[in-house]
């Protein structure tokens, strides 16, 4: 667990990126900008349509194209490979080029392979398609969408409950009752979906942004049907991710038929429009929330059911009642959660994906329910505060969020305020200031490392990703840290699933998984050095007691000011490296292995047997509607948030601040 | 690949900087060509198969060159090639016109504005969302094939000057100040120059919105002509938009009031965001004439502005949103102390 990691002069120091010069200068390498001779490019074709069939290929004028050498199309390679499995809730996949079958709007249907980027793109324009359409169902309230009760469909699905809800919300003092909805946003970083793939043999290698590099090369080994060792990925860094780049896209294995069919590199850099609907989303969603309270404020019944959008065959939903049933106080709560299919694209991971959607609806109905008692809004949060989680019971790890709300408010002015409505004004400009609470599950994954020590420094190997977070800093400073050298002399080698594996960047949850591993392998290999040096006739640390020497400022340090630098010692010994495999708390014995065949498990939040573990944060915003022409502008926010620790304040700055 | 011809006239170029186009210019004017300048709509509607010349007349001028913004007889005279920039912090146009300035300066992004020339932003074309994706039909792109928007998302698109075949929304914002002014444009013709008034050069879709301006084949925008309008200091372009920056006008109003004592002794307004082609709100001027400016006179304007608004389903917002952007644009304008 995080006690591994002592503090020492590196962790909590203000560092710059290790990368930060070759991506302000444009050098550094984003996979689609790494060199692969003699490839073959393609543009994707995507449908014109939301909901039908392909009835026939229109493709001659797009042959004729100089430099076109070949489109890929269900009718001669759609059996190459399968579909990308089931995401989170299970259910089906929509297909590609597996069938005729069109699922949604803006689908891969072709895939144009040229000699340049500028004949795929204008053959990929003159396709044509001819399509057996039928009407399709866009979302929420359109004619023909399903609505799935998970309760009742799903096994494994669980919804939060306890006590008597209904009750409790009939016999309220105070009660709300308010629907809310969210709508569909899209991530799009600026770097764009590509992927670039080539064979050697047997062997795929892929080059393709990813948050998850041993996931992608599992899912593509499993669609392509060959093993897993026979593909590696390359992903060194990511030019934003926030969710889109977590899991397979189907892109990724028509690109690897691609290159097989025409045994050369082929390279796709998705159109900017394509990334709309090429990538996952964040669905759309409705909700309800019922509060019941006394006239004291208390929560007395917490209703919450939330309706999201999916593809027609997917399950996929985020379910954030699973949070939202477990932040205030509360005797009776009472949550479902439903899926509605409609003729879209599987939605998947964005930014705080149950979270974001569930916290606006409960906080939004927090804030009705502080009006309709005449309370402070910061006060309700203050009498719902609670120690232990209601469901189960179980105690929070720990809970700051009114240390937030308090610090946020003060940094704010919030007792400035004068919640008469229309109050504030300036000119033409209705003010008002509002605040929300911060939450999110804290997580951490099992994970893999691999750390030399030599008289040149230190280099570290982990499958982690740069998703533009800082973890090639965070893990150089861990590493700095627990051998007594500066951050600038570790080497680090990551976003490579053929290093130690480790599991996504998501959840919030890289930076405690992967620096605990590099911390637990830095530990194992000190005790090498360690060794050699109070064994070793001639060494200035000789006779020593190895359990007091330290590593520091360079040198292993022993007592009466005896010291050899790690670079003599080292020069003399060879090089030395440890590899481990850290367990957190929480995780089965076998979570490495799950890790390396690209299902890891991320434990932590709500998922605990014992514990509930919660970061939190208080969130106040002046907001600014035009009287005349109802504009919305947020010119102010103040955030507090207990984030636990902050290894590097400059990345974790950038974070909070949104980045 | 599609080819194309890249010519470069640079001899045009540096006539069009200094603002003087000689007789032997004339040779670079023929059709099917694309003049390229500033390039920030012609590239990209050529990568997304929108637009395919067969030859592209580069006419930028050397990057050296100080394109002419000068005082001429009875006005303004703005070069085409002039960037959005150079116009927007010209301090002539800052002074004497704000409502060009403001119409600049909302407009893009710096980038965009740095590289992007006045002759260009006027002929900008829509940013309806059917015509820029070859998956659709759309009559403008392709004459006949329909019209996608209608029954279509419409949020960005025309209200005012729409047709059966089109309610694609002109996207600029320097139009709506020019043509509240009583602009003119001048073009090089293959028979030689001619200035007409700039509310002349687009046209309305009617049922051939393929034809966006009276532009004949080859022809080309050498500048701009803006008319001495001492009262235009009393001027403002209001832009209203879901993003504060860079981002294309839900409705905007092009303002400028010749204000004495209270009443309106004549006033200007132009409306973007809102129509099929820069516009001019006439009904709305005669409204205010000879009146008080009062905020029910502005109102009785802005309905005036909108009676003949048609609106396609999610842009029903629209004829009430810009009534209100009209009515605050006048009601500052007329707060102002030029």
């Amino acid at each position: 667990m995080s006690e591994m990691i002592i503090p020492s002069g590196v962790i909590g120091r203000d560092t710059v990126r290790q990368e930060a010069r070759a991506k302000v200068t444009g050098a550094a390498h984003y996979p689609s900008d790494m060199p692969v001779p003699n490839a073959a490019h393609a543009f994707l074709v995507t449908s014109g349509i939301a909901r039908g069939r392909i009835t026939r290929w229109r493709l001659e004028a797009a042959q004729a194209v100089p430099g076109v050498l070949d489109i890929l199309t269900h009718e001669n390679t759609g059996q190459e490979s399968k579909p990308i499995p089931p995401t989170k809730g299970g259910g089906g996949s929509t297909t590609t080029l597996q069938s005729d079958r069109i699922w949604h709007d803006g689908q891969i249907i072709a895939v144009v392979l040229a000699e340049s980027f500028e004949a795929a793109r204008e053959a990929a324009h003159k396709v044509r398609v001819d399509y057996a359409e039928e009407a399709p169902a866009a979302t929420f309230d359109s004619p023909g969408v399903e609505v799935q009760v998970l309760e009742e469909t799903l096994e494994a699905h669980e919804d939060p409950r306890v006590g008597d809800a209904e009750a409790a919300f009939a016999a309220g003092a105070v009660t709300v009752d308010a629907t809310y909805g969210t709508p569909t946003q899209h991530h799009n970083p600026i770097e764009l979906f590509t992927t670039t793939c080539f064979w050697e043999g047997d062997r795929l290698t892929i080059l393709e942004p990813s948050q998850f590099v041993q996931g992608l090369a599992t899912t593509v080994a499993k669609q392509l049907d060959i093993a897993p060792n026979k593909v590696q990925v390359i992903s060194p860094l990511v030019g934003g991710a926030f969710g889109s780049k977590g899991g397979a896209t189907a892109r990724t294995a028509w690109i690897a038929v691609a290159a097989r069919w025409l045994g050369r590199p082929v390279k796709l850099v998705a159109s900017r429009s394509q990334g709309f609907t090429i990538a996952t989303y964040r669905a759309e969603t409705r909700q309800r929330v019922r509060l019941a309270a006394g006239r004291d404020g208390r929560l007395q019944a917490l209703l919450h059911e939330g309706w999201e959008v999916s593809s027609r065959p997917s399950n996929y939903n985020v379910q954030g009642t699973e949070t939202t049933s477990r932040i205030y106080a509360c005797p009776n709560v009472w949550t479902r959660v439903n899926v509605v299919h409609a003729d879209r694209n599987t939605p998947g991971f964005m930014r705080a994906p149950p979270d974001l959607p569930y916290g606006f609806g409960l906080e939004s109905a927090m804030d009705e329910l502080a009006i309709a008692l005449d309370m402070d809004p910061v006060e309700l949060r203050r009498i719902n505060d609670t120690r232990r989680e209601p469901i189960k019971g179980l105690p929070y790890t720990s809970r700051s969020l009114l240390e937030c709300f308090d610090a946020a408010a003060e940094a704010f002015g919030w007792s400035r305020r004068d919640k008469r409505p229309g109050s504030l004004r300036e000119g033409d400009w209705r003010i008002g200031w509002g605040c929300a609470a911060s939450y999110y599950p804290a997580k951490i994954s099992a994970a893999c490392a691999r750390v030399a020590l030599s008289a040149q420094g230190a280099r570290v190997d982990i499958a982690a990703h740069e998703i533009g977070t800082g973890a090639w800093t965070v893990l150089a400073m861990t590493a700095a840290d627990q051998l007594g050298i500066e951050p600038e002399q570790v080497e680090v080698h990551l976003g490579d699933s053929t290093l130690p594996a480790a599991g996504l960047a998501a959840g919030s949850s890289h930076t405690a998984s992967i620096c605990n591993a590099v911390a637990m392998a830095c530990r194992e290999l000190r005790e090498r050095p360690t060794h050699a040096a109070v064994t070793a006739n001639a060494g200035p640390l000789a006779g020593q007691d190895p359990a007091a020497l330290r590593f520091e400022g360079g040198a292993l340090r022993g007592e009466k000011g005896a010291a050899e630098p790690l670079a003599a010692l080292l020069g003399r010994t060879g090089p030395m490296d440890a590899y481990a495999e850290h367990v957190p708390h929480g995780n089965p014995p076998d979570a490495p292995e799950k890790v390396k065949q690209g299902t890891p498990m991320t434990t932590g939040g709500a998922q605990l047997p014992d514990l509930i573990q919660y970061g939190f944060g208080a969130q106040f915003v002046e907001v600014r509607v035009h009287a005349r022409t109802g504009e919305v502008r947020v010119p102010r926010i103040t955030g507090a948030f207990a984030a636990g620790r902050i290894i590097n304040p400059r990345t974790a700055h950038s974070q909070l601040m949104g980045g | 690949m599609r080819p194309f011809t890249y010519e470069r006239a640079a001899d045009l170029g540096a006539a069009l900087a200094a603002g003087t186009v000689p007789e032997a210019a004339r040779q670079h004017i023929r059709p099917e060509v694309q003049y390229l300048a500033g390039g920030t709509t012609l590239l990209d509607l050529m990568k997304i198969d929108v637009m395919h010349p067969e030859r592209v007349l580069d006419i930028r001028p050397d990057a050296a060159a100080q394109p002419v913004i000068r005082s001429e007889e009875g006005g303004l005279w703005l070069s085409a090639v002039a960037s959005m920039a150079q116009a927007a912090e010209h301090p002539a146009v800052r002074r004497d016109y704000p409502v060009l300035a403001q119409a600049l300066q909302q407009a893009a992004s710096a980038q965009l504005r740095n590289m992007a020339t006045l002759g260009g932003n006027v002929l900008q074309r829509t940013r309806c969302h059917y015509f820029r994706d070859t998956a659709f039909p759309c009559n403008k792109r392709q004459p006949g094939s329909g019209c996608s928007a209608i029954g279509g998302v419409t949020r960005l698109l025309a209200v005012l000057g729409v047709s059966e075949h089109c309610i694609a929304s002109y996207p600029g914002d320097f139009a709506q100040a020019l043509i509240a002014l009583d602009a003119e444009v001048e073009v090089l013709a293959p028979e030689g120059p001619r200035r007409f008034p700039f509310s002349q050069l687009h046209r309305l879709p009617g049922d051939t919105p393929e034809i966006e301006t009276t532009l004949r084949p080859g022809e080309l925008i050498t500048g701009f002509h803006v008319p001495t309008l001492p009262w235009a200091r009393r001027s403002l372009y209001l832009k209203v938009r879901d993003r504060e920056s860079y981002a294309f006008a839900l409705a905007s109003a092009a303002v400028a009031l010749d204000l004495r004592d209270g009443v309106v002794h004549e006033a200007r307004i132009g409306l973007g965001g809102v129509a099929a082609a820069p516009w001019r709100a006439h009904e709305a001027e005669m409204v205010l004439q000879g009146q008080e400016l009062t905020e029910a006179c502005a109102g009785q304007a802005a309905e005036a502005a909108f009676a003949g608004a048609v609106a396609h389903d999610d842009n029903a917002f629209k004829p009430e949103l810009g009534r209100r952007t009209l009515v605050r644009a006048l009601m500052q304008a007329a707060a102002m102390e030029p």
